[in-house]
């Protein structure tokens, strides 16, 4: 259920280190609490995140809930076919990414839980 | 999520039959009540186009007999109940002094002399409370808070009377919208009402509480074959809304009045006298000071309760309900602005988190079903 080559916030985040780049979404446990999503607000390229701070909006057809930043960092890409296709964040939550992050301190993404302490935290 | 409250909710009979079903489980207005089974999108789509299966017993019902019934209800109601005969109900309101709501009810004439209001889940001990202490005023009546004796399921949606139909010998195409009848049901005595909370033709069914699980099943069983679905709160709001049916607590309160809610057909205006009809009779002749009006979101976002809306820079009104609508697919909503803002066109802003997103006002309700 839970990639291994993710790595997870307590805020329901995914992050996928690649070099000095973190691509984020959110998580299958965040899609399910959360309904079916109708609209993503995300930061324009440039934004610069601050770990644990919110960096946007998701909104489901019944609530809105903020989005976490999982590291720190500078945007370097946003996907904006979320826009028109929210619904692929409920349908493939760990393949439709949100934004892409340039890592500001690469050691952040190494706190984060990997995989299997990710599921272990859902199961209570 | 993170919901917690401090007294035990409580549980309609139909709680298993939930967890069951899988359903995910919420607090709502001191129960514990299914959200959505399958998804708030698939289960609003299977109402407007098939049918939905929804609990409710969560509703309120308090009865009042005896010979001043009728008098009972006419000096607590705005609604005209002298024009109900038997086996008929109407929308109306249980009005404070203000003309403001204490609740919205459906009013049932069971007999000349017998009537039971439908009331919100969170009211039930409030209105009989009210009730127990305005209705006297016009006579002796008897009043009883008989809600732990219903369990209440409705089924909504295009083919919602003929699932209903394969489990009753009622003739059920003879019962006109907002009328009822008495019958057994799936084996089960009870009472079958032509109304609703989602826009669409349907039914709503009291049943006694231990043969709750029986007729939902069944329901359940024969709606299978016509799509229906089981269908929680979730979908539940998002269709009202749709229809531009009001939620207690959201659209209405002790603040609004009935005629700042836009409801001016549910007073009883030829009536000699009701709880508020001073304040509403002026209101009527002077006019409101704010008013409700549905709105389409023309930026892309979606209002909420509790957004303001804004116009020349100044808060001046306030959204009431707000969603992403499933089958119009808009974001649409309800809010209380000054009556020059009212007018069907006019542009405002509302709002969102600090971001502000323009709105137009727009007819309601938004949704209309199809005439059949």
């Amino acid at each position: 259920m839970y990639p291994s080559d993710l790595k997870y916030t307590k805020d329901h985040e995914w992050v996928r280190v690649d070099g000095g780049t973190g691509t984020v979404g959110i998580t299958h446990f965040a899609q399910q609490q959360l309904g079916d999503v109708v609209y993503v607000e995300l930061p324009e390229v440039g934004a610069t995140l601050t770990i644990g701070q919110p960096f946007g909006t998701i909104e489901s057809v019944k609530a809105v809930s903020e989005l976490f930043a999982p590291v720190s960092g500078t945007v370097t890409a946003v996907n904006t076919d979320i826009k028109d296709r929210p619904d692929a964040v409920n349908s493939a939550p760990h393949d439709t990414w949100m934004i892409k992050v340039q890592l500001a301190s690469p050691a952040e993404a190494d706190a984060l839980m990997n995989a299997a302490d990710y599921e272990a935290t859902l199961a209570h | 999520m993170n919901d917690t409250t401090p007294t035990p909710l409580k549980k309609t009979a139909l709680h298993a039959a939930h967890v069951a079903l899988g359903a995910r489980m919420v607090p709502y207005g001191g129960w514990d009540m299914p959200v959505e089974y399958s998804g708030i999108t698939a289960e609003h789509l299977a109402v407007r186009t098939a049918a939905g299966l929804f609990d409710v017993s969560h509703m309120g019902q308090i009865e009042l007999a005896g010979p001043n019934a009728l008098a009972a209800v006419q000096h607590i109601t705005t609604n005209d109940a002298s024009k109900l005969q038997n086996g008929q109900a109407q929308y109306s309101a249980l009005t404070t002094p203000e003309g403001t709501f204490v609740d919205d009810v459906l009013v049932y004439r069971f007999a000349e002399k017998h009537y039971l209001l439908v009331v919100n889940a969170s009211n039930i001990e409030k209105d009989h409370a009210w009730i127990a202490a305005h209705a006297p005023e016009a006579g002796e009546v008897a009043i009883v808070n008989s809600s732990d004796r219903y369990a209440l399921i409705a089924v909504q949606g295009p083919k919602a009377r003929g699932i209903v139909q394969k489990l009753t010998a009622v003739d059920l195409s003879t019962i006109k919208y907002y009328w009822f009848a008495h019958g057994e049901i799936a084996g089960v005595r009870g009472t079958l009402s032509r109304t609703g909370y989602t826009g669409e033709d349907g039914w709503e069914i009291f049943v006694p509480p231990q043969f709750a699980t029986q007729v939902w099943n069944a329901l359940l069983e024969a709606g299978k074959p016509e799509g229906l679905v089981p269908a929680g709160l979730g979908a539940r709001d998002t269709l009202r809304l749709e229809a531009a049916m009001r939620l207690y607590g959201n659209d209405m309160d002790e603040t609004s009045t009935v005629l700042e809610c836009d409801l001016g057909w549910i007073v009883g205006w030829n009536k000699a006298e009701f709880t508020g009809k001073a304040v509403l009779d002026r209101q009527k002749a002077e006019g409101v000071a704010k008013k409700i009006v549905g709105f389409e979101m023309l930026d892309r976002a979606i209002a909420r309760h509790g957004h303001a809306v804004m116009h020349d820079g100044a808060a001046v009104g306030v959204v009431t309900s707000g969603t992403h609508t499933p089958f119009l697919k808009k974001a649409i909503g309800m809010a209380y602005v000054p009556p020059a803002l009212a007018a069907v066109g006019t542009e405002f802003t509302i709002d969102i988190r600090g971001r502000q997103a323009r709105a137009v006002v727009v007819p309601m309700p938004f949704y209309k079903r199809p005439k059949a």
